[in-house]
This record gives structure tokens, sequence and C-alpha cells, in this order.
């Protein structure tokens, strides 16, 4: 039984990350290091893995070993940093592993990021020729698959227009046409769903099922757990650079999104979790309060409850905004809300010192139906800087006691449990 | 089911491990995305002169204008008209090797960095960027000869001019100092290319590294003019080897200088033996360095 398309064996990467704000190498800093280091080696002893002052290695990714059939759809969920990326890179090439081994059998196509290696100058068609030949197809392969791309596109029209007048729409669908059409034994897919309209995420759905169902091998790594669920037979969990689960996806799915959570209404971060983009924000803690203000892990759905972030800013920041996202536990959306919603109070608070914050609000009652919800954490300066972000901080339960309907015991379809001012009217 | 599933090969099984001690040069991985070179290349050229009034005019006025420049300094202010050619032909011959060097130089030196987002999401080999950028350098070269051409007719047929074009035997060595001259370029391309990926400071040496080097390569004035003993020790500049090659084969300047030319293309061969070999060492960390 030789069947398989990966073979993935003790797998590891190691990362160089600076302690301090990351900077490029200069000449200088080498030539300084080359003079200091025998000193300091002398002084302290050679150490293995000692990686010189203001740098520290992590290991982005370790000890990962699994295997996939030919013609499998395997998918890979894991919090930010928790080393899918680094895997998917591994995989197609870009990055070398620091140990371990992975084995392909046969050609990769990476949908790492769709429209990577566009030129904004050049038309449409000379795009697809340019991208195509870069993701590793022939000319003639191209010519030959041109009108179909173009087709499955939808800019017949714009084609010998430069990409820069496309809007974001057609420009995503180009680049996705030329990937889709690249035909790879194997197929590295990350995110590339979390973009484009609904009708263009279909397509786009439609064309991965296609390429499964004509027996190919795909790695699709998602944050959207519905499509994780559509889309794959398996997945496997990662979890801070370690493989800790593999399964049937339903089972993968519920493992991953119950996983991690204190389950005690509060999320706090040690400084070893934060990463270091998000300096000057350091996020300290996550909690949600009843309306007794006690910290809680199930809420009622009649009672408003309170969502707070603390958290410090080393420096101001200009433009921040610090908010949720509340997510069901299958990853879809209810609602996002940041604290300067208010234009008005957005204006005023242009910048925020340095300091320490608690941002806070409350969900008024009747909001959730029962069940299980993800809250997530944004801190940004819009279309600046996405200062931290952790899509997975805090899960918790729903109680509907008492809620509208409560007397009939059937479950609610959807999220919400508004209570509506029904009138009942005999004509 | 059809016999081509059953014929079909089994797809090739690469192997992703740690490379330790001097990786392979692996030339064959360039020659199978050689259709890549082409297309980078291509975009490279289509890039170049996007939105410019100009367009590709410019690949023309810019060494014209050198020449203009030099001639008016060199025979106005220093009064000096080399070896019974007229100067502008003398200065232009030199120009047309140094622009390819200069200009692959200084795009090919920022040609990983500029691509640093396909480096960090997909898989090509690493080597096409650089190469493409040189290649696409010999375009405006190209042209820049044109433009030579033009000049020597004008100065063959002009009433009152004392020059006239030979054809000498000498003409058809040509081609291999254009070889030579992109031995030196891709040699210098890559070792800067690879540099910049981790030293940001490559950017801000190479204009006056440019500089430094227009004046260390015979072009404004004849190699004639550097002293004897000195002659070897110059030659390890590969430009100088390079220019006196052109002009001893184009306009049959004085007898072949082979001993330089053989220092030069050593050095450049060097060069560019070595540039391969960093480039390919470097490469395996360029997707988490850049």
């Amino acid at each position: 039984m030789d069947d398989i398309a990966i073979r993935v064996e003790d797998l590891g990467k190691r990362y160089r990350i600076g302690v301090a704000p990351e900077r490029y190498k200069t000449l200088r800093d080498t030539i300084m290091a080359g003079v200091s280091a025998p000193i300091r080696r002398l002084r302290y002893g050679a150490s293995p893995g000692y990686a010189g002052t203001g740098s520290s290695l992590i290991w982005a990714l370790r000890e990962v070993n699994f295997e996939v059939a030919r013609g499998k759809v395997l998918g890979i969920v894991g919090r930010n940093g928790a080393g899918k990326s680094t895997l998917l890179k591994i995989l197609s090439r870009v990055t070398e592993p620091t140990e371990g081994v992975a084995e392909i059998h046969g050609r990769v196509g990476s949908l790492l990021e769709v429209g990577t290696g566009f030129h904004p100058e050049l038309t449409g068609r000379e795009n697809i020729y340019l991208n195509g030949a870069i993701l590793g197809m022939k000319r003639l392969e191209i010519e030959r698959k041109f009108d179909e791309i173009v087709a499955f596109s939808e800019v017949e029209q714009f084609i010998d227009t430069p990409v820069k007048r496309y809007s974001s729409g057609m420009y995503l669908r180009l680049a996705f046409a030329v990937a889709a059409h690249l035909e790879p034994e194997i197929l590295v897919v990350d995110e590339v769903l979390a973009v484009g309209d609904a009708e263009f995420q279909r397509k786009c759905m439609g064309k991965m099922s296609d390429v499964a169902q004509a027996g190919r091998t795909v790695l699709f790594v998602s944050h959207n757990m519905s499509a994780i669920l559509r889309l794959t037979e398996e997945t496997i969990v990662l979890e801070k650079g370690h493989l800790v689960y593999r399964a049937p996806t339903s089972q993968a799915v519920d493992y991953y999104m119950a996983s991690g959570f204190t389950g005690a209404g509060e999320r706090t971060w040690d400084s070893a979790e934060i990463p270091h983009e998000a300096a000057p924000f350091v996020p300290l803690a996550l909690r949600l309060r009843d309306s007794k203000g006690q910290v809680v892990d199930t809420l009622r759905s009649t009672e408003p409850f309170q969502v707070e972030i603390e958290y410090c800013l080393d420096q101001a920041i200009t433009g921040l905004r610090v908010g949720i996202y509340l997510l069901t536990m299958r990853g879809e959306y209810v609602f996002t809300s940041f604290d300067l919603d208010d234009p008005q109070q957005f204006i005023q608070m242009g910048v925020r010192q340095a300091g320490r914050y608690i941002s806070h609000c409350t969900i008024p009652a009747n909001t959730l139906n029962e069940g299980r919800y993800v809250l997530a954490v944004n801190a940004s300066a819009f279309r600046v800087k996405r200062y931290f972000w952790d899509d997975h901080a805090l899960a918790f339960t729903v109680d509907a006691t008492g809620a509208p309907g409560k007397h009939w015991p059937e479950p609610r379809m959807g999220p919400m449990r508004p209570v509506l001012d029904w009138k009942i009217e005999r004509l | 089911m059809t016999t081509e599933q059953f014929t079909k090969p089994q797809p090739d099984v690469l192997y992703l491990r740690p490379t330790r001690g001097l990786a392979a040069l692996n030339l064959r991985d360039l020659w199978i995305y050689r259709e890549l070179v082409l297309f980078f290349t291509w975009r490279d050229i289509l890039v170049r002169y996007k939105q410019t009034v100009l367009g590709a005019a410019w690949a023309v006025i810019q060494p014209v204008i050198q020449m203009v420049v030099f001639t008016f300094i060199f025979t106005r202010v220093a009064g000096s008209s080399p070896e019974g050619v007229p100067y502008p032909i003398f200065n232009f011959t030199a120009l047309l090797p140094w622009g390819l060097f200069s200009k692959a130089m200084n795009d090919a030196g920022r040609s990983l960095v500029t691509n640093r987002n396909m480096i960090t999401k997909i898989y090509f080999p690493r080597l096409t960027i650089p190469v493409a950028s040189v290649l696409s350098g010999l375009v405006d070269f190209g042209i820049a000869l044109l433009v030579y051409i033009v000049i020597i007719l004008y100065y063959t047929f002009a009433p009152g001019s004392t020059f006239t074009f030979t054809f000498t035997p000498a003409l058809l060595t040509l081609p291999l100092f254009l070889i030579l001259a992109l031995v030196a370029t891709l040699g210098v391309s890559l070792w800067f290319s690879a540099l910049n990926v981790i030293y940001r400071d490559v950017g801000h040496i190479l204009p006056f590294l440019t500089q430094i080097w227009f004046f260390v390569t015979p072009i404004v004035y004849s190699s004639s003019e550097v002293s004897g003993k000195w002659q070897i020790l110059y030659a390890l500049n590969p430009l100088t080897g390079v220019v006196e090659g052109f002009r001893w084969s184009l306009l049959g300047i004085h007898s072949l200088p082979l001993q330089l030319i053989v220092v030069s293309a050593t050095v450049a061969l060097l060069i560019l033996v070595t540039g391969l070999v960093y480039f390919r060492n470097m490469e395996r960390t360029f997707a988490d360095e850049i």
C-alpha cells in the first residue's frame, strides 16, 4: 500500500526572533557580533542553541508526524501562531525545515495567498501568463487553459486592462482562477475563502471539491469551521507547534473549539503568548461579568452581561480601537463591535495615551440564543496596523431559561433570541 | 478505467529536509524553470517603461546623454582625443558593456527584496530573479548597440571626418566579450542580490560603488594611460578586460591586450562561481530572512 501523497516525520522549524523590535541586520551589527562573539564565548562558554544577545529561538513547529493518502482532503486548524502557515510553507518548499523530513509525492500547487506575483501595471492577460509561470505552469499549458481561466474569472471585458484598475473582487477572481487551474497533484490552500463575496466563495468551494473529486490531494487551512466541515473528511489540530489531535472532521472541530479554554469566564495572556508585533499593545485579560458583576462562564440569555478587555499601552497609539467579535462554535460570526464605534468618541480619542485601560460594554438582555459562543479580540488602527488579534480568546455558554418561547421545549434556530414586540390583531 | 491511467507514471517523490554543508549548485532546477526566467525578463522590460511618456526611447536617451556629457568634458576641458578615434565613439564603445553591467548590478542587487512577497509565498528557484534582471538589461544593450551603429555611420559618412569604420576579423570576437561581460555582471549581481536579503546596507552601497567602479574602469580614458606595472592589478577589475576587449574588437585600437583579458576573465569566472555558491547557500533562508 503505497498510496501516500504526503508523509511528514518529526518535522520541526525553528525561527530566530529578536526580543527587541525586529530590524534588519546591518553589516555593522554582524561585524560587532563577530568581534564580540569569541569574547562572549570565552566568558560564558559555548552552549548549543545559544543565539547571541537580543534574539531567542522559538520552535514554530516541532515533532509533527502525519500522512495523507492520495485523493484525501485534509483540514488543518489551529489558533494563530499554532504553526499552520509554517507547515504549509515547508510543504510548498518556500522554507526549509530545521529538522525532520517531509516526503511529497507529486507536484504541489499552493494557494498561500492568491495574486502573489501579480504586477499592477500589467494587464489581466499578461498577469495570467506571469502568474501561471510563477506557479509552475508551462507556457503551452497556460495557453491551453487560457480561455477557461478567463471564463472562470468573469473579467473578459477587462482582460487587456492593467490590473491596477480592477476592483478588488475582479482582482481576486482572476488570481484564484489562475491558481485553481494549476492542476497539481497536491493542492495547499490557506484561507483564500476568507475574502470575496458569497457568490465567489461558493464558486471557489465548488472548484476545490472538483479538485478533490478528481483524485487530487488537498490540504486546507481555515479559521472558518463551516468551510472545514463542508470540504474535509479528516482534520488535524495544531497547538503551539505540535500536532495534538487527528480525527474525522466533525470530531476534530469539536475538539478544537472546546480546547484551550479555561472555562472560568476569563482569559489572560502571559508574555509568551503575545506576538512581538503586538507592541506597544499588551493584552492582559478578557472577562465576562453577569448582571451582578461576577466573572462567570455561563450567562443567562434574559439578563444583560458585560464584556471587558483589560490591556496596557506601553506607548501612545493613534487611532487605536479595541473590540470583540462574537462567533458561534462553528466559527460563524454573529457580530463585531469596537469601543470607538461612536464617531463622536472616536474623534475625541484620536490618540490613546500610554497606560492601563479597561474597555467594557454591555450586551443587552435577550440577545443570544442558548448555546456555546466564542469571543475574539481585536486591537487595531484601521488601515494602519492590526496590533493584536486572538480569534479564539474565550468561550462561554448561554442559558436560555426564561427566554421567549421556552414553554415549547424545542431548540430554536439561529444565534439570536430577541424579544420581539408581537401584536396579534383580529381583522 | 483506461489504459492511460495504468501507464501514467508515478509522480516524482520529493524529500524536504534540512540541508547541511555546502548546497549543490543544482542548475538543472534553473533549466526546468527556464520559461519563468523568460517571463520575469519579459515582465521587467514591460514594466520598466509603462506609464512613461517617452517609453522605450529612454533606453536610447540615457546612454546618448551620458556620451554627450563625457565628450564635452573630456574633449573641451581635458582636450584628449585618444588613439585617433573620435572621442564620442571611443567613449560609447565602453559605455555599451558598462551600461549593461551597471544597470544589471543595480537592478539585480535589489531584485530579491523587490520580489519578497513572492519569495515568502511560493517556491520557485530564486536564481530566476537576478538572472532575469541581468537578461532584461540585454535588451537595453541591444538598443544601445543600434544607437552605436548610427553614430558609427554618421562619423564614417560625415563630410570632413577622418574616421572610417573597418571590418576586421576581430569583430567576430565581439560575442565572446559580450559573454565575458555577462559572466562578470551575473557574478556581481548574484553576490549583491543575496547579500541584500540579509544586509540592506547593499542598497545604500550600490549607488556610490557604481560611481567608483565607473572611474576605475577605462571608460572615459584609455587603459594605456595606466602605467605598465599597475596594469595587471588594474585588470583585476573584470570590466577592464571587457571594455578593452570591446574597443579592440570594434575599433581595432592597438593590439589585443591578451594578458589583461585573461586576468579579467579569470576574475569574472571566479566571481560568478563564488556568487553561485554563496547564493545557493543563502537561498535556504531567504524566505525567513527577507
